[in-house]
């Protein structure tokens, strides 16, 4: 069943085409990584599926029992929340707030929701702490506990292993990988890193401002735009 | 003990004491998502386009709150916009609006009745500022800004904490904003009678900066604000009458030295400079 489908569409700022043509289908279960350079247009689309900007021309489709705000989202740390006052539970419940609405506090429910997203993603010991006080890959993980308070069916990650030392990027790609097996959720994820994108997802979307390629990651590796993109080195054909 | 009976036998103490309080409160809740958003300024701005609005009604013979209630929600709307949007960045948007009302107010006042003390205590806030009609209206409009901000507690942490989460999860971040700044213009409206308009932004700024030096969560960073800037208020008022000082500035003055306090405890508590 197809979560999202887009169809030949661009985005502009200020009526300069950034990304042009884009077809593709996000089935429900799939695992999607967004590749591609800087300034690619990986972002913008990214705006375009949360519904905050609006495609020039084209069409995204939701799914018939998707809407906006069940999509979870993960956004890149601005500077302000680094010294932010607020404890994890805190910053983990607020994702319930679309869910629900313009009621006043949070439902017991939002909370039982809340502290098990914690304890799938291993936090649940520490939801008293500071946010500020835990290490890079705590708060991602805090974050991505956040963004699937939001959501039941699809989540949105923009680059987050961004700035994470080795070991704690594994450990982020890991538990990504677990809740996409385990929870069968859809999975978009922005990415620089191609390599461990082929590992883990189940597709690949190479974005230069227009599609370069949309398909499987097998049969990515297979292409000249994945070989060039993964070093060349893939399968020892440039050796 | 004998000192806080007589203040008390003065209405017109007892009455700025419990107007005063209650916009300390409104402030010092205000303030907590206004100093982390980086709205602090906004604050600033408004209490000076109060200043205006306030020294135009002098002149022209109409009740004070009348112009300036609706003044000040105006720019507090303006403010948003502008630091939100446009070519000029925020925090220049805000100085251009601020020190810009800020001339018309003394060029109207200028060519009119000159710097009488009715423009000092609109500076500098006066104690014999507020009226019967004043308090009734102070205290229900603090009410209901502490209301909205108890019922919008959450949207306030949401947008406060990360906009671009609330918004991409399908919540209209711009009403909660909206509401802040409304909110806002309301509380600095309301304390300026009596802190004047070049203090009233502190009321916002320091029981919140005050809170933050120890309080590592958000819903305890609210509740020690608002602690702190309503005894910071009450020992002002104190001071202010056992010394006869202004009381804006008796109460920033307490306010300050809190501060240095919590600072200086946060200081060795994280390990002073190792």
């Amino acid at each position: 069943m197809p979560l999202i489908t887009c169809k030949d569409v661009a985005f502009a700022y200020d009526g300069n085409i950034v990304v042009h043509g884009l077809n593709f289908t996000v089935n429900q279960g799939d695992y999607l990584c967004i590749v591609g350079e800087n300034g690619s247009g990986k972002t913008t689309l990214m705006q375009g599926l949360l519904g905050l900007m609006r495609p020039k021309s084209g069409e995204i489709e939701l799914g018939e029992d998707l809407r906006h705000n069940q999509i979870g989202y993960m956004p890149q740390q601005n500077s302000s929340q680094k010294d932010f006052p607020a404890s994890v539970y805190e910053v983990v419940l607020s994702g319930r707030l679309s869910s629900r609405g313009a009621l006043p506090f949070y439902s017991k429910r939002d909370k039982e929701i809340a502290l098990s997203n914690m304890e799938k993603l291993g936090i649940l010991p520490m939801r008293n702490k500071s946010f500020r006080e835990l290490s890079g890959g705590q708060q991602q993980r805090v974050l991505l506990s956040r963004a699937l308070c939001a959501t039941e069916k699809m989540l949105l990650l923009d680059e987050p292993v961004n700035g994470l030392d080795p070991v704690a990027t594994l450990d982020l790609y890991r538990a990504i990988n677990d809740l996409s097996r385990d929870t069968k959720i859809t999975i978009i994820m922005i990415s620089h890193d191609v390599r461990t994108a082929v590992e883990y997802a189940s597709h690949i979307l190479h974005l230069q401002n227009s599609r370069v390629y949309f398909g499987t990651s097998d049969l990515y590796k297979e292409t000249a735009a994945g070989r060039r993109f993964l070093g060349g080195d893939i399968d020892g054909t440039n050796s | 003990m004998e000192l806080i009976l007589e203040m008390f036998s003065h209405t017109f103490i007892v009455r700025a004491m419990i107007v005063g309080l209650l916009v300390s409160l409104c402030a010092a809740l205000l303030g907590v998502s206004l100093v982390l958003k980086r709205y602090a300024m906004i604050g600033t701005g408004l209490s000076h386009v109060g200043f205006a609005a306030m020294a135009i009604a002098g002149v022209i013979d109409m009740a004070e709150l009348t112009l300036a209630l609706p003044v000040v929600v105006a720019a507090a709307f303006l403010l948003l916009r502008v630091s939100d949007s446009s070519k000029i960045k925020g925090d220049s948007a805000v100085a251009l609006i601020s020190t810009g009302s800020l001339a018309i107010g003394v060029i109207v006042v200028s060519l009119t009745t000159g710097l009488t003390l009715h423009i000092c205590n609109v500076m500098f806030g006066s104690i014999f500022a507020m009226t019967q009609a004043t308090v009734q209206l102070s205290v229900v409009l603090s009410i209901v800004v502490i209301v909205l901000f108890v019922l919008f507690y959450k949207q306030l942490f949401a947008v406060t904490y990360d906009e671009t989460f609330a918004r991409a999860t399908g919540t209209k971040t711009w009403i909660y904003k909206t509401l802040l700044a409304l909110l806002t213009a309301v509380t600095v409206v309301l304390g300026m009678q009596m802190m004047g308009a070049l203090l009233i932004a502190s009321l916002t700024l320091f029981p919140a900066l005050t809170a933050m030096r120890l309080c590592k969560r958000f819903l305890s960073v609210v509740i020690m604000a608002a602690v702190i800037g309503v005894s910071c208020f009450f020992v002002g008022m104190v001071f202010s009458f056992q010394f006869d000082l202004p009381p804006g500035a008796s109460v920033v003055g307490v306010n300050l030295v809190i501060f240095s306090v919590f600072s200086a405890i946060g200081f060795f508590k994280n390990g002073g400079l190792a």
